[in-house]
């Protein structure tokens, strides 16, 4: 399963006449298609394809004591898992830092875009909240997880709806679902990764394109109004980029944000 | 109240709708899903391969590892993500299930791993999850004597049912919930594997396991006629 140097080179070569060996331009992504109510059990799930790669989430509900410091605020966790379904190279065991930086990635998106309503998640200030709990699993492997586990995040909280709350017993009566649909904004924050070869850039690897990848850097935007803005960045492995490489990223991301996400969000209001 | 009519109004004997399909995974050497109405497995093969550590390994057989994996969603209340003392026990019966229809002996020294995961659960999850698995083996092209077939029979109360729900299981009225599944080979209708929770006459298993034959019957059809459609 391992790519051959013989691959590599190749890819590396097409990459310097941006070219790639699937045809595609440097910021092009695979078909991307979004399923939800994938299990019932859930507030909300999701099935995200990007080409052959493929994630669920699903969103579980509860309720727990608000942080201190934001005691009229939900909570969040988003949880990844690199199950040995998704591919030979994945074994069995606690989530190893791979799982955790998505998580994490995912996590700052959505978070920092300000797409959930967390004032609106309070039930009592400082003592109940709703807490979300977003939970990735990929299940197969052909490059470019990142990003799908961010779509398919989105996807699954757009279509999530609220737990019954049994005001007297204080009290979630877990599989019983209200109409609700969670606080959500249109802030909706768009993660894409980009990876670096040579010294080109380009997005949505095919899983021997990310093994070739010398250096990624990941990028969520969302648009609140007329500007963009940058919700999270993530510069992941060893390769250092030059600031011309960071500006022409951004711009980049920018023009990726313009083309690819219309489209995207189109299947994500379509989405019940 | 004496349970005389099920509560999703299937017959005693009867099966919830079964869906099966085989090469959902394209990374794995053979997969399959399997549900049982709105219980839904999906497995995935990787093997036979090298073991390591290199100590595992047996010289004489292959060894056939199985997981077991309900995911936190699956449930009304999330499940806590990760390996537990139940999901340990499942993997390990599931690896009993499917042992002895599996040629082992033909590939000295490896592993073959069978990774099972729950998307949705409403009882018979363990089942449902040895039916995938198995299919997955089969599409695998790995060689085997013959399929195994996997169904969860109760009693509830005092009647013979197949195929329990979860609010069957959770019968409290007159004789209580007793769940049993089996797991039975295709051909030679050997029993691979039999666990039991709750309470039976001694002379009345004899029905469920009847019932589980029956059953089992029909479920290979399926398991049969997904492989047949596969796409290779």
């Amino acid at each position: 399963m391992d790519i051959s140097n013989l691959n590599k080179r190749q890819i590396a070569d097409y990459l310097k006449q941006e070219q790639r060996l699937d045809g595609r331009d440097l910021l092009d992504y695979r078909d991307i298609k979004i399923e939800t109510g994938i299990s019932v059990n859930a507030e909300g799930t999701s099935r995200v394809r990007i080409g052959k790669t493929e994630v669920i989430v699903g969103v579980k509900m509860d309720t727990q004591e608000p942080y201190p410091d934001h005691d009229d605020e939900g909570t969040m966790m988003v949880g990844m898992e690199f199950s040995p379904i998704a591919g030979k190279r994945y074994e069995n065991g606690p989530p190893g830092i791979d799982s955790i930086e998505v998580a994490r990635i995912v996590d700052r998106g959505i978070r920092e875009s300000g797409f959930i309503d967390w004032k609106k998640l309070c039930i009592k200030e400082g003592e109940k909240v709703w807490s979300i709990f977003i939970d990735i699993y990929a299940i197969n492997d052909d490059g470019n997880i990142l990003d799908a586990s961010a779509i398919a995040a989105i996807a699954a909280l757009k279509v999530a709806k609220f737990p019954v709350y049994d005001e007297k017993k204080e009290k979630v009566e877990f599989g019983k679902f209200t109409d609700e649909p969670l606080p959500l904004t249109d802030k909706i924050p768009f993660t894409m990764t980009f990876h670096k070869i040579g010294d080109k850039m380009f997005v949505d690897p095919n899983r021997e394109e990310e093994d070739t990848s010398e250096g990624r850097l990941t990028v969520a935007i969302s648009q609140p109004g007329k500007e963009k803005m940058i919700n999270a960045m993530q510069k992941g492995s060893f390769e250092p980029i030059t600031i011309e490489e960071l500006e022409q990223t951004i711009k980049s991301a920018e023009k990726v944000y313009d083309n690819i996400f219309p489209k995207l969000l189109k299947q994500i209001e379509k989405l019940k | 109240m004496a349970y005389t009519k099920r509560v999703d109004g299937r017959k005693f004997d009867e099966l919830r709708p079964i869906t099966a399909k085989v090469g959902i995974i394209p990374n794995a050497d053979g997969s399959a899903m399997f549900a049982f109405g709105s219980t839904i497995a999906i497995a995935a093969v990787y093997g036979p391969k090298p073991l390591h550590p290199q100590h595992m390994q047996d010289p004489r057989t292959c060894i056939l590892r199985c997981n077991y994996n309900m995911l936190p969603f699956s449930v009304t209340e999330r499940a806590k993500p990760g390996p537990n003392r139940r999901s340990k026990e499942i993997g390990k019966v599931t690896e009993w299930a499917l042992s002895s229809v599996v040629d082992l002996k033909r590939f000295p020294g490896t592993v073959i791993d069978v990774e099972i995961m729950i998307l949705q659960a409403n009882a018979s999850t363990r089942c449902a999850g040895i039916n995938a698995a198995a299919m997955a083996l089969a599409h695998a092209g790995v060689p085997m004597k013959e399929m195994v077939a996997s169904v969860s029979i109760g009693k509830i109360d005092d009647k013979i049912v197949t195929d329990v729900i979860k609010e069957e299981e959770d019968w409290e009225e007159g004789e209580g919930a007793t769940d049993i599944p089996f797991s039975i080979t295709s051909n030679s209708e050997q029993i691979t594997h039999l666990q039991l929770d709750g309470k039976i006459q001694t002379k009345r298993l004899k029905e469920a396991t009847e019932a589980a034959l029956k059953a089992c019957k029909k479920i290979h059809e399926v398991q049969k006629k997904a492989l047949k459609e596969a796409e290779i």
